[in-house]
């Protein structure tokens, strides 16, 4: 039996007509394992390609074909288990879920049900209000895709597409630990980060490489698990929350007017955000799972998973500890860099060698917000972790202020170039040359008597003259110059 | 002399090594044979032209002194090996029409070592059946007939296709395959020698597939020699199954030593069925005397869970077989027929594809797997199964090879058996050697009361077919069955 994991937490609760209702998620990810080729046969496992160039006469269900399990994807499946820090069972049995339909040509998809390759593991989160949520991995099972039934391609026919059938799947289970919408959006993220960074699937949602089948109820807070409904196939991160949010107020809506919910299997149409009934449980298949004959239960020593273990990179989680601990940066800002490893290792090179406060706040500042801008990666914003850098020097050596330094990294946005040369040629360079400081403080003091008088009731007031002062100046004085100066003449 | 397609492949090599004659006569011979033989209903396709072209080739390679070791020798294949460029049956309308890209890897084998193909032979419907009467292309009939009676008898089955022609000399041997003892059941009924050998001894890569936990691939010949030959080139690891094993395939035929003195042969006491015929017990007793002369040491032993292993073998192979067979809808190859949707083209498809005795087994094997069947059925028949392998390891301490019938009666007359119950008890003293992955023998040891062949079983270790071809070996020699049917049909 499950025992819930988690403490229940009003915060999440859903408003209802007549009291609060908490939502339950627990999510079913189907993930394309990074493989040259398929599951149980040798044809090429790649994205795309004319209709049926990547079939081999095993992928089409030909008499006498026989499986032959590709290892590397056991290795890949073996390296994901152990990247969500699961129980690797050393023992694992693939079987047969029966079933008819024209892109499936065996009439059976291959599939791992009693004896999955991965047992129970574990995915942090790391929520925006800091808060860490511990999601519960039920198991990690090895299948064959099946094919593609195109419909619109000729009046009455369906064509089929097999170039799909039988490349390899990894189906990681959730337990039902989710507790919103906002955490299943969190949870496939990070799923994905860690499948990416461990290289066993590429993520790419829209080429179908990641899919989710997503199951949701509700209850009144303290009552056990309502009845769920699993909505099938749900295709990018923001279409999960979507679907979650929809159907939890549908669900709610039925029960608050005295209804049960059935249970079912939906699908979510993103034109609409709503989800619809596909099949009811009563028109549910009835798999008839049974060990596969033609193939042999997989087995490997403790030996070859301790060696695909030592070769497992740096993962989101320890590497978000490391630049916290190395670099000072908040759980928050740490967690939303290494969710993608391309901005964390343009954050560490602009870092490295560098003050790790600056480098932060440019990173996470003024970049993340021009990548927000473009919608791309930190690394594709258009300036290079060397420019970024040498911006930083820049202030570091004091050769231009930070005030300076955002307008020359709107030049590098805009025309790019050395930021050195930008601030040359552009006569950017700060003054520190006290004696310029000065008469430009003279002058601003001697301008405005008024001004002198109002200041020395009013401390406060010592800024409009530091403003005055940067203005005569262009902006080029040392600020910290200006002050000291200032400070001194105005006898404060 | 007799005609080229009389002779045995041992006497057929030989032959050839002494250039008696060309690989194109034995071809000839044979192909002269097959088209007088029409009325037997051996062969689904005949391949006169591939045969010639092959037979040619083997004479080429003869001439430079590359003859591999079966070079030259005519064969025939049963329709559930798939063979690159000729139409592949499995003798079941479904097929209709389907001519496969490739090679099964033991066909391929076969010609990799010289022989030659004469056709594809008809067989049970997806080799459900024990007596050729459920493929779709009519029934094989047995060249051996009841003294003094003209009735047709079914010549076993499934791989009754193979053992008539083989029996009726249109070719020296033939592959087969063997779920539940569709080798050894018509050879026992045809007077012929056929082996299963070990499961994992024979890949089943290109053979369409009836339970794939029990299918085997093996040979029916007239000798015990011959089988020790053909088998010799069908075996070996393949890759491509993940349930071939990879071990050292022995020279079978060195195995024919003709000496068995000190071996222990088990008599199984649960093999001694209530109500057994007479001449059955009679040919049992006679086996055990002629290895007792030889030198052998008899003792009896006890297989406690025999008796299970017939109903426990129909869940297994049919639950198999449910799913195996989903492939065939109509879809992708062989029959369709159309529907408004495509669960009409599946239903007419397969309602008018499948025969009525394939249909049975689905539905059987469909129901063990459903829903809160599973564990009633087919988990149950996987524990029985568990405990007959067990019986078997246990007595395989202490013994070589175990001596049984190899079937319940001699064969039967086309149409006499019509409750499926009453067909499947022809399986009764073969199907645990299929349940146990183990492999087993059957030889032409006498004649029943109507003149018609009767078999003895031997049943080995995992991958000792060796003893079994030694055994058998002894106890041909000294059955001395030498009865031919006589030749009716041409």
């Amino acid at each position: 039996m499950y025992e819930e994991a988690r403490e229940t937490d009003p915060k999440k609760y859903i408003a209802g007509a007549a009291g609060d209702w908490e939502l339950v998620v627990g999510l079913e990810v189907h993930a394309q394992i990074s493989s040259k080729s398929k599951l149980f046969s040798g044809a090429s496992a790649e994205y795309g390609g004319e209709p049926n160039d990547h079939v081999s006469i095993v992928d089409a269900a030909m008499p006498g074909m026989l499986p032959v399990i590709n290892e590397f994807c056991v290795r890949q499946a073996v390296k994901t288990g152990l990247g969500l820090k699961a129980q690797i069972n050393l023992r694992s049995v693939f079987d047969r879920k029966n079933y008819f339909y024209p892109d499936l040509p065996q009439g059976y998809q291959i599939s791992q049900f009693k004896d999955p390759i991965v047992g129970p593991g574990t995915v942090l989160l790391d929520m925006k209000d800091g808060a860490r949520v511990e999601i519960g991995i039920e198991r990690l099972h090895m299948e064959q895709d099946a094919g593609k039934s195109i419909h619109d391609q000729h009046p009455s026919k369906t064509y089929v597409d097999l170039n799909r059938s039988g490349v390899a799947l990894m189906e990681i289970v959730s337990l039902p630990d989710i507790r919103s919408s906002e955490e299943a959006r969190a949870y496939v993220t990070k799923l994905r980060s860690i499948l990416r960074y461990l290289g066993t699937c590429d993520g790419n949602m829209e080429e179908g490489s990641m899919r989710a089948d997503v199951n949701v109820s509700v209850r009144r807070p303290g009552d056990p698990f309502g009845t769920r409904c699993e909505i099938k196939n749900v295709n990018s991160i923001r279409y999960v929350g979507q679907a979650i949010e929809y159907e939890a107020r549908r669900q709610i809506d039925i029960l608050e007017e005295g209804g049960s919910i059935d249970q079912e299997t939906r699908l979510f149409d993103p034109k609409s955000g709503k989800t619809r009934a596909m099949r009811s449980k009563e028109e549910a298949h009835d798999y008839r799972y049974f060990p596969d004959p033609d193939l042999l239960p997989l087995e490997f020593t403790r030996e070859w998973v301790d060696e695909i273990a030592a070769e497992l990179p740096e993962l989101p989680d320890e590497k978000r500890a490391r630049l916290m601990s190395d670099y000072g940066l908040s759980a928050y800002d740490a967690g939303v860099l290494v969710a993608d490893q391309a901005s964390s290792a343009y954050f560490e090179k602009v870092a490295t060698g560098r003050n790790a406060k600056l480098a932060v706040n440019w990173v996470m500042g003024d970049l993340s917000a021009s990548a927000n801008e473009k919608n791309v990666g930190l690394d594709q914003v258009g300036i290079s972790p060397d420019q970024l850098g040498g911006l930083i020097d820049l202030i570091e050596d004091k050769t231009i202020s930070g005030k300076i330094a955002k307008d020359v990294f709107e030049i590098l946005l805009a025309e790019g170039g050395d930021p050195r040369t930008i601030v040359e040629d552009k006569g950017l360079k700060q003054v520190t040359d006290t004696g310029a400081i000065e008469a430009a403080v003279d002058e601003v003091i001697a301008a405005n008597p008024d001004k002198v008088a109002e200041v020395r009731e009013k401390p406060r007031m010592a800024g409009w003259f530091v403003g005055q002062v940067m203005k005569a100046t262009g902006g080029k004085a040392n600020p910290k110059a200006v002050n000291d100066i200032l400070k001194a003449k105005l006898g404060l | 002399m007799s005609k080229l397609s009389d002779l045995t492949i041992a006497g057929m090599r030989d032959g050839l090594a002494g250039k008696s004659f060309s690989a194109t006569e034995l071809a000839e011979s044979s192909i002269t044979a097959i088209e007088a033989a029409r009325d037997l209903n051996a062969f689904v396709t005949e391949a006169p032209e591939k045969a010639l072209e092959m037979a040619r080739t083997s004479d080429a390679r003869i001439a430079k002194g590359e003859a591999g070791p079966l070079e030259g020798i005519p064969l025939g294949i049963k329709d559930l090996y798939c063979t690159e460029g000729t139409l592949t049956t499995a003798s079941s309308h479904i097929l209709d029409g389907f001519v496969p890209g490739y090679e099964s890897t033991v066909t391929a084998n076969l010609w990799g070592d010289g022989a030659v193909m004469l056709g594809k032979l008809a067989c049970d419907e997806f080799a459900m059946g024990s007596s050729n009467e459920t493929s779709y292309y009519g029934n094989v009939i047995n060249p051996w007939r009841n003294r003094g009676s003209n009735k047709p008898l079914v010549p076993g089955g499934s791989s009754g296709g193979s053992s008539a022609a083989v029996a009726a000399r249109l070719c020296p041997g033939a592959t087969a395959t063997d779920t539940g003892g569709s080798i050894r059941q018509p050879a026992a009924f045809t007077g012929t020698v056929g082996i299963k050998p070990t499961y994992g001894r024979c890949s089943r890569w290109g053979i369409a597939a009836f339970a794939s936990s029990l299918d085997q691939a093996g040979p029916i010949t007239r000798t015990v020699r011959d089988a020790a030959i053909m088998l010799r080139s069908m075996a070996g690891h393949d890759p491509k199954d993940s349930t071939s094993v990879d071990i050292a395939l022995p020279d079978f035929e060195a195995a024919l030593t003709g000496d068995i003195r000190g071996m222990k042969i088990g008599i199984p006491k649960e093999y001694r069925m209530d109500g057994m015929k007479a001449e059955i017990e009679t040919l049992w007793t006679q086996g055990i005397g002629w290895l007792k002369d030889a030198g052998a040491e008899i003792i009896d032993i006890s297989l406690p869970h025999t008796k299970y292993a017939l109903p426990a073998y129909y869940i297994v192979a049919n639950a198999e077989a449910s799913s195996n067979l989903a492939r065939y809808d109509g879809v992708k190859y062989g029959l369709r027929e159309q529907g408004v949707d495509i669960t009409e083209l599946y239903e007419k498809t397969r309602a008018a594809g499948f025969g009525a005795e394939v249909k049975r087994r689905i539905l059987m094997g469909t129901y063990v797997l459903s829903a809160g069947y599973y564990d009633a059925y087919y988990l149950r028949a996987q524990k029985v199964r568990t405990l007959i392998k067990r019986d078997f390891e246990q007595v395989f301490e202490t013994i070589d090879t175990i001596l049984t019938p190899s079937t319940p009666t001699a064969a039967f007359a086309a149409g006499e058996k019509t409750d499926p119950i009453d067909m499947y008890l022809n399986d009764i003293f073969t199907v645990t050697v299929n349940m146990s992955g183990l492999p087993a023998i059957s030889i032409p040891a006498g004649l029943s009361s109507e003149g018609t062949p009767l078999g003895l079983q031997l049943i080995g270790k995992a991958f000792d077919e060796e003893t079994l071809f030694r055994v058998g070996g002894v106890l041909e020699e000294a059955a001395g069955f030498d009865a031919a049917p006589e030749n009716w049909w041409a």
